[in-house]
């Protein structure tokens, strides 16, 4: 029975491996091998490696995609950034002081979950003619749509991190010991729910990484539309980069959950 | 209470830790509603310097927020605090220079013990030897050196709570005060704790407020303890006083066990039971009363139809024993009148096994002063 239900176990892995991963080796196999010819070539990965001097001898061919990779860049910094700086304080505040409005701020920030991304530039348009006024048509202000969009995963993940801790009574001790709310927030409140803040920023970069369709349809360039407009031209190209957006958000979710472990698992408990 | 007060041979005072001088704080006419429930309906209260001052009432009597207002996390409607004559009523909490230890464990659980102490001299910009010096010294008063380099997960509740108070007392606070901080450990932690709580804080000589709902707790502990309910303190006494000499019947019965009997009083007396038992100021001075028998005043001797039953005294009342509990260094019987009146008697351990259940006994009360309640007005107020 026992030995039924480990093979059973492990057709449901090898199921869901190959799901996952046949997909990722076909673009390997694809970025690695010249499609005309069949000749196996790491040319694909060096352009990816040299885009940046490929889009400044090529730049109609490869300057949206190289242009677009320097945007995403930029744009997953501000969102991340202005998710923490927004979220963390504002979910802080409502737990400890205004419990009644806890409702209120998760239903606002799931909203976006239901709407679809094509109705929300519906609304987008005439916010982001004003915004193309007001500061610029540069696409780094894609942020401000972006975080609205990682709103509901970041709450999430956000929200059980700080069900975990006893926030009212720590919060409570830091301030009879003298802090105030920018240290409590700081030394106490974010040290103690990184894992949360780090899963929300990973969910957050994924999101912004491979977000095409409002940068598309607001006619901004970000690595999604680049990638597109590179794939009339350059599969190999436009197929090996979509895979190293890949590898890089793996990477980073390997290095984010590097640091959001600590050294304090290394003693064994006594109590 | 004497216990705790006694328990400190062996302890020396640690090195580097300095007695501090203990403060006045004054609380008047406190003031705080939550909806339409009072907490607070015009509490007063005087801690003296070095005072250990213990409030003790049942869940919701309002002992905890008037805690927390003191401390400044929650505000008063109106009232007056002042700490060494000074008012504080609107200071916020981060500068009111009071170290707290609560219920929850509250030690910050990415940090050491060590790091948990030093956290509150960090904010008084003390140096970094001198913090771990100062912290040191503080975590050898709670006797938990060794275990510095210790997360809270990997430190007991007890440990916790000691590294807690030490945090508390580094920051060399003018106020110590304690919610309940013993109320999530195991009996025997708590008075091993609570012991040390008493000896560090005598040593100290720290003004301390200490809340609690065990009265056994409160009794050991305080200089003095204020029994809290609806909002208000109903006596504030020390510990022998409050249980010798409670003021009404609400501290008599919350304050020790207590049996209600009916009465008529008279002369400063009252008749319970066929015998006269004098009663303490504050009882009405005649008429109908209920008489609050402590159960150490209540003496039990085997009846008339037992073997051993040959001194029945004549005015004394005779019941049936329905259980004994064996509570290790005294007993307790539970007797049975004709009337249907259950008493509780205090009894040697001893006896325990001597009474059985079934067995008449003659009851006499001792000549102990009793509060006494008049019978019709005591129902309705309190």
């Amino acid at each position: 029975m026992r030995r039924k239900q480990t093979t059973i176990r492990w057709i449901v892995i090898a199921v869901i491996m190959a799901f996952f991963l046949i997909p990722l080796l076909s673009m390997l196999y694809f970025s690695l091998r010249f499609p005309l010819s069949g000749k196996w070539t790491g040319q694909a990965w060096s352009n990816v490696i040299h885009i940046g001097s490929i889009a400044a001898a090529d730049p109609a061919d490869y300057g949206q995609l190289w242009t677009g990779l320097k945007n995403s860049a930029v744009l997953v910094v501000l969102t991340v950034v202005i998710m923490v700086v927004l979220l963390v304080p504002t979910m802080t505040w409502v737990r400890l002081r205004v419990k009644w409005l806890s409702r209120t701020v998760e239903f606002i920030c799931l909203l976006p979950l239901t709407i679809p991304a094509i109705v929300l530039v519906v609304g987008l348009g005439p916010v982001y003619r004003i915004v193309s006024n007001v500061l610029s048509t540069n696409t780094i202000w894609l942020c401000f749509v972006y975080v609205v969009l990682v709103l509901p995963f970041a709450y999430r993940a956000l929200d059980a991190g700080l069900a975990a801790i006893d926030l009212t009574t720590l919060s409570e001790a830091a301030r009879s010991l003298g802090a105030r709310w920018f240290r409590i927030m700081w030394q106490i409140v974010l040290p103690n729910i990184r894992s949360a803040v780090v899963s929300a920023c990973f969910i957050s970069v994924a999101l912004v990484l491979g977000e095409f369709t409002i940068a598309q349809l607001l006619a901004r360039d970000n690595l999604q539309t680049g990638i597109f407009l590179v794939s009339q031209s350059d599969g190999q190209l436009a197929v090996t980069m979509s895979l190293a957006a890949l590898i890089l958000a793996f990477v980073l979710l390997m290095v984010l959950s590097l640091f959001s472990g600590d050294g304090r698992r290394t003693k064994g408990a006594s109590a | 209470m004497s216990t705790a007060r006694m328990d400190t041979a062996g302890v020396g005072t640690v090195a580097g830790v300095a007695p501090v001088h203990g403060v006045l704080v004054e609380l008047n006419d406190l003031r705080r509603s939550f909806g339409t429930v009072r907490a607070l309906d015009g509490m007063d209260l005087t801690i003296n310097p070095g005072e250990l001052v213990v409030l003790l009432g049942p869940s919701g009597c309002g002992k905890t927020t008037a805690l927390r207002v003191l401390a400044g996390l929650e505000d008063a409607d109106s009232g007056r605090i002042t700490v060494d004559g000074r008012d504080i009523s609107s200071v916020p909490t981060s500068k009111r220079d009071m170290g707290m230890v609560f219920q929850a464990y509250s030690l910050f659980p990415h940090m050491t013990a060590l790091q948990n102490v030093e956290f509150g001299l960090t904010l008084r910009g003390k140096g970094s030897a001198e913090r771990r010096r100062i912290a040191g010294n503080y975590l050898e008063l709670v006797g938990l050196s060794e275990q510095a380099g210790r997360y809270a997960r990997q430190l007991s509740g007890g440990q916790q709570q000691r590294v807690a108070l030490a945090r508390a007392l580094a920051i060399e606070p003018k106020v110590l005060l304690l919610d309940e901080p013993l109320s999530a450990l195991d009996a025997k932690v708590r008075v091993q704790l609570r012991d040390e709580i008493r000896r560090i804080q005598l040593e100290l000589g720290i003004t301390t407020l200490f809340v609690t709902h065990d009265q056994e707790e409160a009794l050991a502990v305080a200089d003095r303890v204020g029994v809290m309910w609806e909002g208000r303190i109903q006596q504030i006494a020390s510990p022998a006083e409050l249980y010798t000499a409670p003021v009404n019947k609400f501290v008599a019965e919350f304050v020790g066990l207590s049996n209600p009997l009916p009465g008529t009083a008279s002369e400063g007396a009252a008749t319970v039971l066929g015998q006269r038992v004098p009663l303490l100021p504050g009882s009405p001075p005649s008429g109908s009363v209920t008489v609050l028998v402590r159960p150490e005043a209540v003496t039990l001797v085997p009846g008339p139809d037992s073997a051993a039953g040959s001194d029945v005294r004549p005015g004394s009342v005779t019941g049936t024993i329905v259980g004994t509990s064996f509570l290790g260094s005294t007993g307790r019987a539970q007797v049975r009148l004709a009337d249907g009146t259950l008493i509780i008697a205090q009894i040697a351990s001893a006896d325990v096994a001597v009474l059985r259940v079934g067995e008449t006994v003659d009851v006499r009360l001792e000549q102990v002063p009793a509060l006494a309640v008049a019978s019709m007005a005591s129902r309705g107020s309190l």
